[in-house]
């Protein structure tokens, strides 16, 4: 049985309480997203674009859903600080899909900025929010079941907002922290728009508060870009072997905007990430990058969708993997060129590094081109650390694991460099070193990870 | 329904038309020359009526005179299909088959089986002349061996006694399934089950006849085996088998090319070919694709819808695919390599050319299992017109296939504005030691290249075919030379009038 009419059925038991507890403008789309669900299932392994993962299994064990917004503990969650040395943030937590403001963050906020509970914002912005909201997470964009589950269940979530011209300084930090005793679904939201020439960078980390404790996180993020805006959009996930994670972004770019993303997965359980980016204006730039290191028995599968609709926009995607153990990945992506975006240019690549025996890799790049005016390439390759640097570094007294650790590191190297934080570029370089040479405590300054 | 199989020789321009003073524009140059082959043969078929039931599977093992195991086999393939769905999953808008509007046995009827080419039907003959093939002259000059069937039996297989004085075995299927049972039970199926996909199956209930070839310990197939297809009768299917053996030590090249008329109708072309190629043997696999592929407006044409596999099951052994697919309203078609023996080798060459309204989604699957071994994709696809031409193929490493190595460059061309063009690459690694590669690119022709040729009195039409053709170079490079020329001919003919 399909996992997904256990959610349907407590949608339908609990629907009072769930509305009571949400704005109505969460409210509205639910009856549209039940729809949806009643036709849907949850894509399992083999289907096309999930060729190692099942988000049916995904999705298949009993956990629990704050429906009646019970608080978790938050200071249990203010531990988990994840700082970035030298790097002054904005900070707002999200603990399991509550949004929790620290303690001067609206202070700390520059004019026009606005970072909130998804729920107050619908409160008070109803227009701002409902002219955005649940707009881009469309099936012709990419969304599978699981992001119609979200809008059917959620009752909160972040929304970020920055005015017109306005270019925020310090990134904004939202640290989602996983937070329950009993195996728990998190659903999680955030709307993020950016009005014409705004500029914002946003960093989002994992964190799992045990490592023994089932999560489920099952996030849907909308950006707008309006035109000329520019948005730095950088994930990390640390959350635990038990952690599993279904995230699905959709962006809408408007002419003249940029988005540069970078997704990087260190650990985690089982994985699935969907990036799809809509081109509705021209001259749009889109840097889409993600890395993955993953051991044990993780399974990271990245999927990407850009849909160039409007002439001389510009896409580039670079994903890497290094897997180890009995780990697996899977990268699905796809480029559409319309008839109408010429002059188009659309890159992509993937290269992945199988370092163990029975770790597996699959991936399938894909170009679909109905116009002739384009540059478009991708190219995707799977094999070992070359044999000859590696022979060259030890002939040169380096020893073999350090050699190895340094190569790979120099894999990783173009992917971190997209990243536009100087600080927070190192802090990857770091944090990828650290998790290559084994170790699971990446954090020094988190008493939790 | 009737097919034509036989020989594969030149398509582009025959003597005769050189006598009639026609330069091959003239014959190219009009409403019929876009697709030269459209003619059909009068000649008395042997249809049985439309439809598909155990009966009439049955009735057709009947006429064929085909053993009870055989018939069992088309029977369990039959069960199995009517369970299974038509695929959708390729990139193509196949239009709802109803197959039981066509009819699934065609044969010329023959007279008493012919001794020599003197007692063949002369209509056959002017058929094969009017494709540019003489069987003698074919015999007599270009030392290639034809078997020639049409609709779906065979009709005449020349050099025969010379090849079998080597003791290669290249006949009908019908014959080899009477000559030499054993051989035909022992490979059937064996590489292309019939569950394997939903066409496979229907082939596998219905087919028709096709070739045998056989080459035994340590041969060299002295010259060229090839086989020609013709769909000829309307309302028909064309679902023949292919299945080639190269034994320990041989060497085979086999060449394949198809025609159909021109109709209005769409016509089904389900095929199997089948390889098993032993230690240290090698098998050549050249295909020119060129059934009728439908008027401008993408009326009528060939439905090409075609499993071929081959097996890689010995030491060393090399297989090697190379396809100019430029014919056919809709192709699917992934011509593949199960690498079972260690150090063995897969090879695909692919030029694609789509123009119209035609759709084609090809590629090849390169399936590793044993070690050290490596295939090499190269795949050049060209879009003109309307037409949506997809490159998907797939990678498999499995665990056991220590250093694979597998390269993989596939470009695309596009020629219009409202051409698509499409790569959907499936690499699976499930082995560590594994280096695979895959590349591709689209765009268009640089507008400076044509510039250049104009420059220099060139004209545009003629630029883009330079430079099509040294874009396909590559590919063409690996054809036979006879069939070379002939596909760069082809290659032209399919775009001709699409630059605009």
């Amino acid at each position: 049985m399909n996992a997904l009419s256990q959610y349907i059925q407590l949608y339908q038991e609990y629907r009072k309480d769930i509305e009571a507890h949400s704005p109505a403008l969460l409210n509205r789309y639910r009856p549209t997203a039940l729809a949806d669900l009643m036709q849907a299932r949850f894509p399992e392994k083999g289907d096309e674009g999930y060729p190692a993962l099942s988000v049916n299994k995904m999705f298949e064990p009993d956990y629990g859903v704050n429906i009646n917004r019970v608080p978790f503990g938050v200071n249990a969650a203010e531990s988990f600080r994840c700082g970035v040395p030298n790097i002054s943030t904005l900070l707002a937590l999200v603990v399991n899909d509550a949004f929790v403001p620290t303690a001067g963050l609206e202070r700390n906020l520059p004019k026009g900025v606005e970072v909130m509970s998804l729920a107050k914002a619908a409160e008070l912005l109803p227009d701002q929010v409902g002219k955005y909201y649940n707009t881009l997470a469309l099936p012709r964009r990419g969304a599978t079941a699981p992001a119609a589950l979200n809008s059917l269940l959620v009752e909160d979530g972040v929304f970020v907002h920055v005015a017109k011209g306005v270019k925020l300084d310090k990134p904004l930090q939202i640290v989602n922290i996983s937070n329950a005793s009993a195996p728990f679904l998190a659903i999680r939201r955030l709307l993020i728009v950016l009005d014409e020439d705004a500029e914002a960078s946003i960093l989002l980390c994992d964190h799992s508060a045990s490592q023994e404790v089932k999560y489920l996180n099952c996030q849907v993020a909308e950006v707008f870009l309006e035109p000329g805006a520019k948005l730095g959009y950088y994930e990390i996930e640390e959350s635990s072997a038990h952690t599993s994670r279904h995230s699905q972004f959709f962006a809408s770019q408007a002419e003249r905007s940029t988005l540069i993303l970078n997704g990087t997965s260190l650990i985690g359980g089982v994985a699935q990430n969907d990036y799809s980016v809509e081109h509705i204006g021209h001259h749009a730039d889109t840097k889409l990058t993600g890395m993955v290191i993953a051991d044990g028995e993780e399974s990271v599968g990245n999927s990407t969708l850009v849909l160039h609709n409007h002439p001389q926009c510009h896409s580039d995607q670079s994903f890497k993997y290094i897997l180890d153990d009995r780990s697996q990945g899977s990268f699905y992506g796809r480029i559409i060129v319309d008839e109408k975006a010429k002059f188009t240019k659309a890159y992509q690549s993937n290269r992945n590094i199988l370092a163990s025996a029975d770790a597996r890799m699959h991936t399938r790049p894909q170009l679909e081109i109905y116009c002739d005016e384009v540059k478009c390439s991708h190219g995707a390759t799977v094999g070992q650390l070359d044999a000859n640097a590696l022979f060259y570094m030890r002939q040169r007294g380096i020893p073999e694991a350090e050699a190895k650790m340094m190569l790979m590191q120099a894999f990783m190297g173009d992917v971190i460099d997209t990243v536009e934080i100087p600080a927070l570029r190192s802090r990857l370089h770091q944090l990828v070193e650290a998790r290559l040479s084994g170790n699971r405590q990446l954090c020094a300054d988190c008493q939790n990870c | 329904m009737r097919h034509i199989l036989s020989t594969h020789t030149p398509l582009y321009m025959k003597d005769k038309d050189k006598e009639n003073g026609q330069s091959p524009k003239d014959v190219l140059g009009d409403a019929a020359g876009e697709y030269k082959y459209g003619f059909v043969t009068d000649i008395d078929t042997d249809i049985i009526p439309r439809g598909l039931s155990e009966d009439v599977i049955r009735l057709i093992s009947k006429k064929k005179g085909e053993p009870d195991w055989l018939l069992d086999f088309r029977l369990r393939a039959y069960r199995k299909w009517l369970t299974m769905k038509m695929p959708r999953w390729a990139h193509l808008d196949i239009p709802e088959i109803n197959y039981q509007a066509i009819s699934y046995y065609a044969a010329p009827v023959k007279k008493e089986g012919p001794k020599s080419l003197d007692e063949v039907d002369p209509q056959l003959i002017d058929t094969f002349n009017k494709l540019g093939i003489s069987l003698e002259e074919q015999k007599k000059l270009t030392g290639v061996a034809v078997d020639a069937v049409m609709d779906s039996v065979s009709v005449k297989t020349t050099h025969r006694e010379k090849l079998a004085e080597m003791g290669i075995i290249f006949c009908s299927f019908s014959e080899a399934v009477k000559d030499y049972p054993d051989l035909v039970r022992r490979y059937l199926g064996k590489v292309v089950p019939y569950t394997d996909n939903f066409f496979a199956a229907l082939n596998s209930a219905v087919f028709s006849d096709g070739s045998f070839v056989y080459i035994p310990k340590g041969i060299r197939c002295p010259m060229e085996l090839s086989t020609y297809f013709r769909i000829n009768a309307s309302g028909t299917g064309q679902f023949e088998r292919t299945l080639i053996v190269a034994d320990d030590d041989s060497y085979v090249s086999y060449l394949e090319g198809c025609t159909a008329p021109m109709r209005d109708e769409n016509q089904l072309h389900a095929a199997i070919v089948e390889i098993i190629v032993e230690d240290r043997a090698e098998v050549k696999y050249s295909t020119v694709q060129n059934w009728y592929a439908g008027d401008k407006d993408g009326r009528g044409g060939v439905y090409n819808f075609v499993t071929k596999r081959g097996l890689c099951r010995g030491y060393q052994s090399k297989l090697s695919w190379t396809q100019v697919e430029t014919g056919s309203a809709i192709t699917w078609k992934y011509p593949g390599c199960i690498l079972a023996g260690d150090y063995s080798t897969g090879e695909f060459y692919s030029v694609a050319v789509t123009n119209n309204h035609q759709q084609a989604d090809t590629g090849t699957k390169m399936i590793h299992l044993g070690r050290n071994t490596r295939s090499t994709i190269v795949s050049k696809g060209i879009s003109a017109g309307r037409s949506q031409n997809s490159y998907r193929g797939q990678v498999k490493v499995a665990p056991n296939a220590d250093n694979a190595r597998n390269y993989t460059q596939c470009d695309s061309l596009l020629l219009s504005e409202t051409c698509g063009a499409h790569t959907f690459p499936y690499i699976d690694v499930l082995n560590d030691t594994a280096v695979v590669e895959h590349e591709a690119t689209t765009s268009k022709i640089s507008e400076d290249q044509i510039f250049y040729c104009n420059q220099r009195g060139i004209p545009t039409e003629e630029a883009i075919g330079l430079i099509v053709n040294g874009y396909a170079k590559e590919v063409m490079n690996k054809l036979p030379m006879e069939f070379a020329v002939e596909a760069q001919r082809l290659l032209s003919i399919t775009l001709e009038g699409s630059v605009g």
